[in-house]
């Protein structure tokens, strides 16, 4: 974890979003948020339900524009949909494409940005390998369970080898079992390929497990209110981490935080506890 | 046995239908009723006869032209319209009317102005089969599912791609009830433009047939329209079961779970 | 330093009202945008018309300009000869789409409510629905001559395979569950109707209606046209005789604007059942 301010990847500088600026029945779902996420960092966004998680992963994502503030990505202000940057949804069965089989939706978003046939072809083969789905790789995305089906988004988003890659709630209507394989998944695909990963969850113990660094947002209006440095070893599995003693105090950390955040809209507190990466 | 069953609840009613339709004229001569083999006869003679290629295959081109071409603008203004919130806008209310205008009623103002031929049967026809089309189109263009059409955001597709990935086959289930409706529209247009003005063609055959009194001429007449139907029918399934497929299994998985 | 601040505080200051101005813009945008936007296209049209009907490759007196086709069509309202034309296309409508309506109902429902019926109707309605219904003009012509027996023919036969077809739908899609659990409650049949089989048929019903509403009218016009029965399809018919195209498209534009009232009162009986029909469910609900 060495990280100097040269090697930022995603800058979220004062966002701020409302919707329905101007008419009767403004919300202002997010008040101001600001963070950095390194190269290579894996980091948890955890928050009430009504945040504004989702909305923040949209102005990131670029299919939101901020109402004030900015996304800056290596360097770039944030537009519009950027290159390099992947998005798995929480509504895994209405993100895929259900008229395309499993293969044919990894390998659309290598199509349409010209990747050339072979190495499409090798790197979709990659991306099922990676979430062992290649035998299933003809079947239509209806054909199988949700579980199955969240790895075909995850393969997707993967394939197209994003420096940058947001999820949303991915695992929130998965069983615990497919779950726990799932973000097992996740954390092998994330240091094999080295990306950056922001993870949107409300499970306390998931984004303990998964993240190096848990945010913690408050309720609507929404601050960053807490940014909790995960020390737990490299190596993770379900058995172990979980039944360790720091996993333990980590997740109470976390727990106090998001049971203040419930109840203090706009954070009145900012708590940088453990610091942040240095 | 069970095929037996099957075969008898088929063709069960239709023998009985004919065995009474007969038993009815057999009896005595009926003006407007012909005897059913007498009728059968007729249609062999009149149809398959030169008839066929300077009537019946004009008119199906007619109808197949017409069905392109209503498929092709309905399709591509559907989806302009459906994309573009300020098209639709300036569009919709014009729409509405002109779609609300019974196409048959057109006819005597083309005759006028496109003469009788096949560009003034061909205009009476699209401008009856392009509205259900179009109209579904923009329904389905702007159903789109939010999360698939933030999928391919996030992905990048754009412009044409965006539309062959995306767009195209969402809407697809509703483009196809769209072109359904199309069929039966055409078909009514058709004979009616025929009957009206025209020196050929099936419409205008039955129309002939009947200042003639050549009555089981007629029938045999009104008896290929519905031979046409089915069989544009049975051929819309079979289209509609491949390009759908996806669809219905969609369909079928969602309702399980 | 010190200088800077107040311009910046003050260009903060500007930009916040600028933006919530432009967003109120937007909003009072989505609000207007459909009438302006509708009206500037109908405008449109119309000038459109107007100057190909004069610079276009027709000539202007087969394609009369709006400036001599709308007072025409206006003019026509004073005419007691226009409204009974109008009165006889509707009746004949009217009658059409009820004849079609109830025969269609009372089939559906016979031979929906029966899987044996069915299956065994199912080739003899495949074969005789598909026949288009202005197949039957010359016949109707034979029996009745130019007079409403032979509208209501046409009519009839196009608009009843729509209702039938949507009624044996309905029929057999009541929800099986819902069946067994009205079953379960001890439901008389006259409540099991009212409750199960009502809500569950109408919404079928009425997308029937509404589309045969449809067919009826163009139906009931085209017989007009060619069997020449009382109408505004014979008054189109007639005007072209005597060469009087404004007469014609004056027409077209009445029987737009019927078209229009024809989806009109439908859409509003829709919602009046429809509220009907929702009302019912969350009594059973309840
Ligand atoms: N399109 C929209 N228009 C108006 N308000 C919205 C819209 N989308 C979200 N909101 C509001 O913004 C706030 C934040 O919503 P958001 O979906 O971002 O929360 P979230 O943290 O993702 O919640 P959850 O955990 O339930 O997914 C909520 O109060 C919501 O009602
Ligand atoms: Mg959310």
């Amino acid at each position: 974890m060495t990280a100097s301010k040269s090697d930022i990847r995603l800058s979220v500088q004062q966002v701020r979003k409302v919707y329905g600026a101007g008419s009767r029945n403004e919300v202002e779902a997010v008040r101001s948020l600001t963070f950095d996420l390194h190269a290579g960092e894996f980091a948890c966004l955890v928050g009430p339900s009504g945040s504004g998680k989702t909305t923040l992963l949209k102005c990131i994502a670029g299919l939101l524009d901020p109402t004030s503030g900015e996304v800056v990505l290596d360097g770039r202000r944030v537009s519009g949909p950027a290159e390099g940057m992947a998005v798995v949804f929480q509504e895994y069965s209405r993100s895929l494409f259900p008229w395309l089989s499993v293969e044919d939706n990894v390998e659309l978003p290598l199509k349409t940005s010209g990747v050339p046939k072979a190495e499409r072809k090798a790197r979709v083969k990659d991306a099922l390998d990676a979430v062992t789905l290649s035998h299933a790789a003809k079947s239509y995305p209806w054909q199988l369970s949700g579980g199955m089906q969240q790895r075909v988004a995850i393969a997707r988003a993967v394939a197209s080898n994003p420096s940058v890659l947001l999820m949303d709630e991915p695992f929130a209507a998965v069983d615990a079992q497919t779950r726990g394989e799932l973000e097992d998944l996740v954390r092998e695909v994330w240091k094999r390929l080295d990306m950056t990963i922001l993870f949107v969850t409300h499970d306390i113990d998931e984004s303990v497990y998964l993240a190096e660094r848990v945010l913690v947002l408050s309720s609507s209006p929404t601050i960053v209110q807490a940014d909790i440095h995960i020390d737990l070893p490299d190596v993770r599995s379900q058995a172990d981490t979980r039944s360790l003693h720091r996993f333990g105090e980590l997740r109470h950390q976390v727990y106090e935080e998001v049971q203040f955040a419930k109840t203090n809209p706009g954070g009145e507190r900012m708590s940088v506890r453990d610091g942040l990466p240095s | 046995m069970i095929v037996l069953k099957r075969l008898a609840l088929w063709f069960g009613l239709p023998a009985i239908l004919i065995a009474v339709w007969w038993a009815f004229t057999a009896q005595g001569v009926n003006f407007f009723v012909p005897k059913p083999d007498k009728l059968a006869n007729t249609f062999v003679t009149v149809w398959f006869s030169e008839k066929f290629f300077t009537d019946v295959m004009p008119s199906m081109g007619r109808l197949l032209i017409s069905l392109a071409v209503s498929l092709v603008l309905g399709v591509a203004l559907g989806i302009a319209i459906g994309l573009s919130r300020t098209l639709r806008w300036l569009l919709e209310p014009l729409l509405e009317f002109i779609r609300a205008v019974p196409s048959t009623i057109l006819i005597p103002v083309l005759l006028l102005l496109i003469g009788i031929n096949d560009a003034m049967k061909i205009t009476v026809i699209v401008l009856g089969c392009l509205w259900p089309i179009l109209l579904n189109t923009i329904e389905g263009v702007r159903s789109l599912d939010e999360v698939l059409k933030n999928t391919a955001l996030v992905y990048r597709l754009r412009g044409f791609d965006r539309i062959r990935y995306l767009v195209l086959p969402g809407a697809s289930p509703l483009i196809m009830a769209g072109i359904r409706h199309s069929l039966a529209v055409g078909l009514i247009l058709l004979v009616v433009s025929e009957m009206f003005a025209s020196t050929d063609g099936i419409g205008y055959s039955i129309i002939n047939f009947q200042n003639r009194i050549a009555i089981p001429e007629m029938w045999s007449g009104i008896f290929l329209l519905g031979i046409i139907g089915v069989l544009l029918s049975v051929v819309f399934q079979a289209i509609q079961k491949r390009v759908l497929g996806w669809y219905y299994g969609l369909k079928e998985a969602s309702n399980d779970g | 330093m010190e200088t800077q601040t107040p311009i910046l505080s003050s260009v903060a200051v500007s930009t916040l009202p600028t933006r919530g101005h432009t967003a109120r813009r937007a909003a009072q945008w989505t609000a207007a945008g459909p009438y302006v936007l509708g009206v500037a296209g109908i405008l449109a049209a119309l000038i459109a018309w107007e100057l190909f009907s004069a610079f276009g490759p027709v000539s202007q007196h087969h394609l009369p300009p709006p400036s001599v086709v709308i007072p025409t069509f206006l003019n026509n309202f004073t005419f007691t000869q226009f409204w009974l034309t109008v009165g006889q296309t509707m009746w004949a409508w009217f009658l059409g789409l009820t004849l079609a309506t109830f025969g269609g109902l009372a089939v559906g429902l016979l031979i929906g409510s029966s899987s044996l019926l069915r299956t065994g109707t199912h080739t003899t309605v495949e074969f005789l629905r598909p026949i288009p219904a202005v197949g039957l003009i010359p016949l109707a012509a034979l029996l009745f001559g130019p007079r409403i027996g032979a509208e209501l023919l046409i009519v009839v036969y196009g608009c009843f395979w729509i209702v039938m077809i949507q009624a044996m739908y309905g029929i057999t899609d009541i929800d099986k569950v819902a069946d067994d659990t009205v079953r379960t409650l001890r439901m008389t049949w006259l409540q099991r109707v009212r409750h199960l089989v009502l809500p569950t048929l109408l919404p079928y019903l009425m997308t029937g209606i509404r589309l045969a509403a449809t067919v009826a009218l163009i139906l009931a016009i085209s017989s007009e046209l060619i069997v020449g029965t009382p109408g505004i399809g014979r008054a189109v018919a007639q005007a072209q005789l005597n060469d009087n195209p404004a007469a014609m498209i004056a027409l077209i534009l009445t029987s737009g604007l019927l078209g229009i009232l024809v989806n009109l009162i439908f859409r509003f009986i829709e919602r009046k059942v429809l509220f009907w029909h929702s009302s019912v469910r969350s009594e059973v609900a309840a």
